[in-house]
């Protein structure tokens, strides 16, 4: 049972008043009809399934009705930070992944790596970056 | 006032209509057991509907909607998310629900009074007023097991120290939602879904049995 | 000391027990008399009631072993009436009261005479792991047979057949900081919070607080721990921060510091929960707790060690010896055999000479024992027997004697001559388990330490383990630990908390000698062939059976635990699992950190289905929603249908001329023919309404619906059609323009909330830039649909509205009086007929609906349900959503090209999926109508359609009947379908292989059975 931080609630609240809405950041291609029918079928069906850092959205239903994004670690279950529609995650497995670089390299002694490590697939900057002007 | 805008005084003549509260079947089906002084042992939860008030959703921007309320009613909006204001003799309330949602609760007559001159204030502002009166109802609840009552029904901290006075927010209430705030020291409001009040009151009752809730009449009929 | 008559085994000093007063109990058929203060455990133990149950596999006589949730034998059915009934109760935990009645759980139908052993027999004198699945899985025809039999044998207790007569509850709580625990280091942490001014929750599983202080030799200040107790008790209650919580158990640790807890209120005082001032009281409590930060002060269990025939009755856990004569004044039984491998265990041969009983021996595995508790136990003139453990057990029912011998624990070998010790008791301790569960619930995997030998807690942000829970035993250190806890979690959560702050009390110095690691004895002979050594003795699972797993390839320790059952279902493998690791790790010539462990799961012990479900029963399971003129619809005998939450009446049978009540076909015929001919009402206030307002709704709704909406003018109503971006429909509804910048949207019933869940969604995600607002008024509103070619009739004489046939238009809408109130009236049609929706506020609901019914006396205006309405819509080819369509159904599938404006500019939600090759193909299923060939046929629904029913099976399956009713009208069943390219395939016919062999016959039509050119709602 999640305890989630509503960005517009600005305070904790149970999961109960949640509904989760799946991947963050599917932006609705602009000009549909310029799609051909994979690339339609992909902004469709298509979704990322990381082991490790998730941008999701949620809604908070039984609260203020707004919908917001979650980024989630999927195997710690721990939320890293939630932000509102049209902002952009500041905690993303890429940044996370130089972050553990650096350390790394400084601490070299240290074996203890994240169990699995993270994967990037569909949580990178790069896909963040490529959502729709309009929603900044 | 512009008239892109379609408004409407659905209000009927409580003189001459009979106006049902929305706890009216719950009442004719599950009793309304009495507080229990009159039997010597003290019921340490009592709940009491305040029918027939006028509810009205305020959805814009904080800046213009603070502005016309503060010059229409004399209260502005609560500055903090989950908070409540409160006029000064307790007849008239605005809550936040979202960042760009108020609710607005006066006595029923003025109801429309107050929708066309907010109106006439806020002009051409993008924003919408939409009179719900009917569509809700308001539950009080007292008595000193009252947070004990909420705590078995809401997944919110309703400990008296964490949910203070001129709090309010909108969470779950048993498998249905509430709107749930606290206008003073002694009392807590249910503001409930009309066609979910009866399963809201069973709830309570229930859910208040091992305190001898009882039902105030007292305050169910504002008007007829 | 001497012994009760009644009770043989009762102490007549010592104990928390009030001897004044007798409590009398039945266990298994036989009366038996207790004290307050006793468990269910110690009231038998007291009685010299040896046998508890047969075990659960090879049906062999078993005794209490522990005096905690760690119980494994000791598992009874409670209950003194059908309706009472509680399965798997642990009789350690089940505090005695006047009255009680327990049976053993397995060992049907007795557990002294059990007609079980035949199925040790058939398995033979071994019975190996996987044992049922190799032995009744063949042949398969036979299981059903067999597992009859083994169900009702080998059953953990069995659920009552009577509805409980009792309430429960749950309550949300919140809190900075939840302590599990009340022993000195759940204390001590608790107090240390609570005084630096967190809200601390503090929930104890036991029916008094304080752990292992109850039984503790050790003093506290000089004093008895008991007064230290109280003290801190009484000072903890103090707070007003603090809520304390006894005979609570924490069973499960969930994500982001979330712990359900079951509290048992009133187990401990009846068989069913008493009634205070005639308020009924929850017999048990599920807390909900959402904390800031854990403390788990949960103790360890002593760990028993495995030998041959550690099942007969008589052997206990070192502690459970001690705990029973020091807490509940009972020895349980004369002569004791000791076996350890550390000092601690020690005390109970102390404790039990203390209570004049004969102590044997005291076998130690180490060569040469040194701890004060040593040098005790040989002052006090007990044999200590060392570098020796006890091999086997003798005796059948009861322990007869102890075979004890040298060993060497790292050689796992027998070293000297076998001794034979005659006794009843034998004692033994492997040591202690951190109990973990709670932490291992985090997902979090435990950590082997050698210096205690055993798991501990790995550490998890916000979670601490304090005291034994993380290994820490000595007494004096685990209250300082928990100061520690408790100071570090509150100033964690931003309190000014300080260590120097509580004084802790003085515990006597004592010095211990190390422990040595030994798990599984050795025996003569080699573990396959020696006598059974249990060791998960609720699963009886042996050291053999181990053995024999990791023989088979099973290495992995998780592989072996479902092999063999280990820790399986209500145990979660308390005594048994870091045993049967060490077992496995030897097998596999491993250590037991290689070897890993297995991950325990919620719930802790047994949690009861009505502490679950709480007051979500009965009438209360889930919401029900009714509209303002509810109390009309049950007056008036409606049947109801639940549409969604909402109940609605579904149709209103009547007296017949004979008295009897009508049959739904008989109701739902007359109410569609008062339809069709005169005039009929319909409850529509549960369809769902969404005020829009804001300068873009015009272009919102452009851009939501297939369909165009530019030109609708204010006074105007138009039906509309929405599809998600797949380009599937997924609601309909109209929607009035109320003025230019206002609209009232109505939706289905049940897609009320999450088509403006649909709407939130794409204004805030996608087009966040149109000025527009939407609010739900679905209660707002109470609707009643006036319908039939005497509507106008009607409602002319209540209504200032121009009802004429050009002043209000079908798809207009008016504003006027209604019986006195304001109302919107929307000419719109579901029926085909000539209709009228009236909307009013729902306060007035029943005064307008009242005063209709009184008008429509001369029209015999017919109330009718959602069944007629089913029909009469079915008739003219209207579509229910989710009945006539499933998500996979386009707007050109249902024939509704004219609701589709792919010319809007907006590429709007669903326009680009309706020309993927998918959606463009030929061969999709259609939306037609259904004649059966026989008039008096009524397809089912849901029936498959083929178009050859001579096809060899499996024929190819074309389509399937969506709609399908009895039309009074038409005098013969039809139906509505879809059918494969069915709108090529007008009088086609198509046919419905039935389960009972018939096959229906159906001609393909239009879906507009009744007045096709919709002539009769513009009337
Ligand atoms: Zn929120």
């Amino acid at each position: 049972m999640f305890h989630i931080y509503c960005p517009y609630c600005e305070e904790l609240r149970e999961e109960e008043e949640f509904h989760p809405k799946g991947q963050a950041h599917i932006a609705r291609p602009e000009e549909p009809d310029a799609c051909n029918d994979e690339e339609w079928g992909d902004y469709l069906f298509f979704r990322d399934n990381p082991r490790g850092i998730h941008h999701e959205m949620w809604l908070h239903a039984v609260g203020c009705r707004k919908f917001f994004n979650i980024t989630r670690n999927t195997v710690s279950y721990e939320i890293l930070e939630t932000y509102k529609m049209g902002e952009q995650p500041t905690i993303t497995a890429e940044h996370l992944a130089r972050e553990e670089k650096t350390a790394r390299e400084e601490k070299t002694d240290s074996a203890q790596v994240a169990e699995g490590g993270q994967q990037t697939v569909g949580a990178s900057d790069a896909a963040v970056a490529s959502i729709k002007g309009a929603q900044a | 006032m512009s008239n892109s805008v379609h408004v409407y005084d659905a209000r009927a003549d409580h003189a001459t209509v009979t106006a049902e509260s929305p706890l009216a079947y719950s009442y004719q089906r599950s009793g309304m057991p009495a507080p229990g002084e009159a039997s010597g042992e003290k019921s340490r939860a009592v709940i009491g509907e305040r029918a027939f008030l006028g509810h009205l959703i305020l959805r814009g921007g904080a800046i213009v909607l603070d502005e016309a309320l503060r010059e229409v009613l004399g209260i502005g909006l609560p500055g903090r998310p989950n908070s409540l204001t409160v006029d000064a003799d307790g007849q008239r309330s605005v809550q936040w629900l979202s960042p760009d949602e108020w609710l607005l609760i006066v006595p029923g007559d003025e109801t429309f009074g107050l929708e066309t001159r907010l109106r006439a204030h806020l002009g051409e502002a993008h924003v919408a007023i939409v009179d719900v009166s009917a569509g809700q109802t308001l539950i009080e609840l007292s008595g000193e097991a009252a947070h004990e009552v909420l705590m078995k029904s809401t997944v919110y901290d309703v400990d008296p120290h964490a949910f203070t006075v001129g709090t309010g927010v909108t969470t779950l209430f048993a498998k249905t939602n509430v709107i749930l705030r606290r206008p003073d020291e002694s009392r807590w409001e249910l503001i409930v879904r009309r066609s979910f009040a009866d399963y809201v009151y069973r709830w309570l009752l229930d859910a208040g049995e091992e305190y001898g809730i009882g039902v105030a009449r007292e305050s169910r009929h504002e008007s007829q | 000391m001497s012994q009760s008559a009644s009770q043989p085994n009762r102490l007549t000093q010592g104990g928390q027990v009030d001897r004044t007063q007798a409590l009398t109990f039945t266990f298994n058929g036989r009366s038996y008399t207790g004290h307050p203060g006793d468990t269910l455990a110690s009231a038998l133990l007291a009685n010299g009631v040896d046998l508890v149950n047969r075990s659960f596999k090879y049906s062999r006589p078993r005794g209490i072993v522990a005096a905690g949730a760690e119980e494994p034998n000791a598992v009874v059915q409670l209950g003194a009436t059908e309706a009472t009934q509680v399965p798997n109760v642990r009789a350690t935990q089940q505090a005695l009261y006047d009255g009680l009645v327990a049976r053993s759980t397995n060992g049907w139908p007795d557990a002294q005479r059990d007609m079980m052993r035949w199925i040790g027999k058939l398995g033979g004198p071994f019975m190996p792991p996987g044992f049922y699945y190799k032995t009744f899985m063949a042949p398969a025809s036979m299981w059903m047979t067999y597992e009859k039999y083994i169900r009702k044998t080998a059953g953990l207790g069995r659920s009552p057949t009577q509805p409980d007569p009792d309430i429960y509850d749950h309550m949300h709580r919140h809190c900075d900081l939840l302590v599990v625990g009340a022993g000195p280091a759940g204390l001590s942490a608790a107090l240390t919070a609570a005084r630096a001014g967190a809200r601390v929750l503090l929930c104890d599983e036991q029916e008094t607080m304080g752990g292992s202080l109850l039984d503790t030799r050790e003093t506290l200040d000089d004093q008895p721990a008991a007064q230290w107790l109280k003290t801190t008790l009484a000072a903890l209650a103090e707070h007003d921060n603090v809520t304390l919580l006894p005979r609570t158990t924490a069973h499960g640790y969930h994500d982001h510091h979330f712990v359900t807890l079951h509290e048992r209120r009133t187990e401990h005082l009846g068989d069913s929960a008493p009634s205070q001032a005639g308020h009924r009281q929850p017999r048990s409590r599920l807390h909900r707790v959402r904390a800031g930060q854990v403390i788990l002060a949960t103790g360890a269990h002593e760990r028993p060690l495995v030998y041959a025939n550690n099942d007969v009755p008589g052997n206990l856990l070192a502690g459970a010896v001690s705990t029973y004569i020091r807490r509940y004044g009972v020895a349980s039984g004369h002569k004791l055999v000791l076996s350890t491998s550390n000092d601690h265990a020690y005390r109970a041969a102390l404790d039990w000479k203390e209570a004049g009983r004969e102590v044997v021996a005291i076998v130690d595995a180490r060569t040469a024992p040194e701890g004060d508790l040593v040098a005790q136990a040989k002052a006090a003139g007990i044999r200590v027997i060392t570098g020796s453990a006890v091999l086997e057990a003798k005796g059948e029912q009861r322990v007869s004697a102890a075979r004890v011998a040298a060993i060497d624990v790292d050689a796992f070998k027998v070293t000297g001559k076998v001794e034979t010790l005659a006794c009843d008791t034998i004692a033994s301790s492997g040591g202690y388990s951190p109990v973990i569960h709670l932490a291992s619930h985090t997902g979090a995997r435990p950590v082997w330490n050698d210096a205690i030998i055993g798991f501990v807690p790995s550490t998890v942000a916000g979670v601490a383990a304090t005291g034994a829970a993380r290994g820490v035993y000595p007494l004096g250190e685990v209250l300082a630990d928990g100061v520690e806890a408790g100071a570090n979690a509150a100033t964690t959560l931003g309190f000014a908390a300080s260590v120097d702050d509580a004084t802790l009390p003085r515990v006597a110095a004592r010095h211990e000698g190390s422990a040595c690691a030994l798990f599984q004895v050795p025996h003569e002979k080699a573990t396959l062939r020696a006598p059974k050594q249990f060791v998960d003795l609720q699963n009886d699972v042996t050291a053999a059976a181990i053995d024999v797993a990791t023989r088979e390839g099973f290495e992995s320790i998780e592989h072996v635990k479902r092999y063999t059952a280990m820790g399986f279902g209500t145990d979660q493998g308390k005594l048994g699992n870091i045993n049967g690791m060490a077992v496995a790790a030897r097998c596999l010539g491993q250590s037991i950190p290689e070897t890993g462990t297995t991950v325990f799961r919620p719930n802790y012990t047994p949690v009861t289905f009505g502490a679950i479900v709480g007051r979500h029963c009965r009438e209360l399971f889930d919401p029900e929603r009714y509209t303002p003129m509810q109390a009309w619809h049950v007056a008036r005998g409606a049947e109801f249908e639940d549409v969604g939450q909402w109940k609605r009446p579904w149709y209103y049978p009547r007296k017949r001329a004979d008295g009897g009540l009508e049959s739904m076909e008989e109701a739902v015929a007359r109410e569609c023919r008062s339809v069709r001919e005169g005039v009929g009402i319909l409850d529509a206030s549960t369809l769902g309404k969404i005020d829009i307002q804001g300068p873009d709704a015009r272009e919102f709704l452009g851009r939501i619906y297939t369909n165009k909406w530019q030109k609708l003018a204010p006074g105007r109503v138009r039906y509309g059609l929405m599809c998600g971006d797949d380009g599937m429909v997924m609601d309909d509804g109209t929607t009035s323009c109320l003025a230019e910048n206002h609209f009232l949207m109505t939706t289905t019933t049940g897609n009320a909330a999450p088509v403006l869940e649909w709407l939130e969604l794409w204004h805030q995600t996608e087009w966040p830039e149109l000025e527009v607002y939407f609010n739900s008024v679905t209660d707002h509103w109470a609707t009643m649909t006036v319908t039939g070619p005497e509507a106008r009739k009607l409602l002319t004489d209540l209504t200032d509205i121009d009802l004429d046939r050009e002043a209000f238009k079908f798809m207009d809408w008016r504003e006027g009086q209604v019986a006195g109130v304001p109302a919107r009236v929307f000419r719109i049609s579901f029926t085909g007929e000539l209709a009228f929706e009236i909307n009013v506020q729902a306060h007035y609901a029943m005064h307008v609906w009242e005063a209709l019914f009184a008008r429509g006396e001369a029209f015999n205006l017919t109330p009718y349900g959602t069944e007629t309405m089913h029909v009469l819509r079915a008739e003219k080819g209207f579509i229910i959503v989710g009945q006539d369509t499933d998500g996979s159904v386009t707007p050109e599938d249902l024939g509704m090209h004219w609701a589709i404006g792919y010319d809007k500019p907006f590429p709007w939600v669903g326009k680009r999926a309706l020309t993927r090759s998918d959606t463009r193909r030929d061969g999709r299923k259609q939306l037609v109508g259904l004649k059966p060939k026989d008039p008096g046929v009524v397809l089912e629904e849901g029936a498959q359609i083929v178009f050859d029913p001579n096809h060899a099976i499996p024929m190819p399956m074309v389509g399937h009947v969506t709609s399908s009713y009895y039309s009074p009208t038409l005098e013969s069943g039809f139906a509505l379908a879809v059918v494969k390219g069915g709108h090529q395939r007008m009088g086609e016919s198509v046919y419905l292989p039935m389960a009972d062999g018939r096959v229906h016959e159906a001609e393909i039509v239009g879906t507009q059975f009744v007045d096709p050119k919709g002539e009769r709602q513009h009337v």
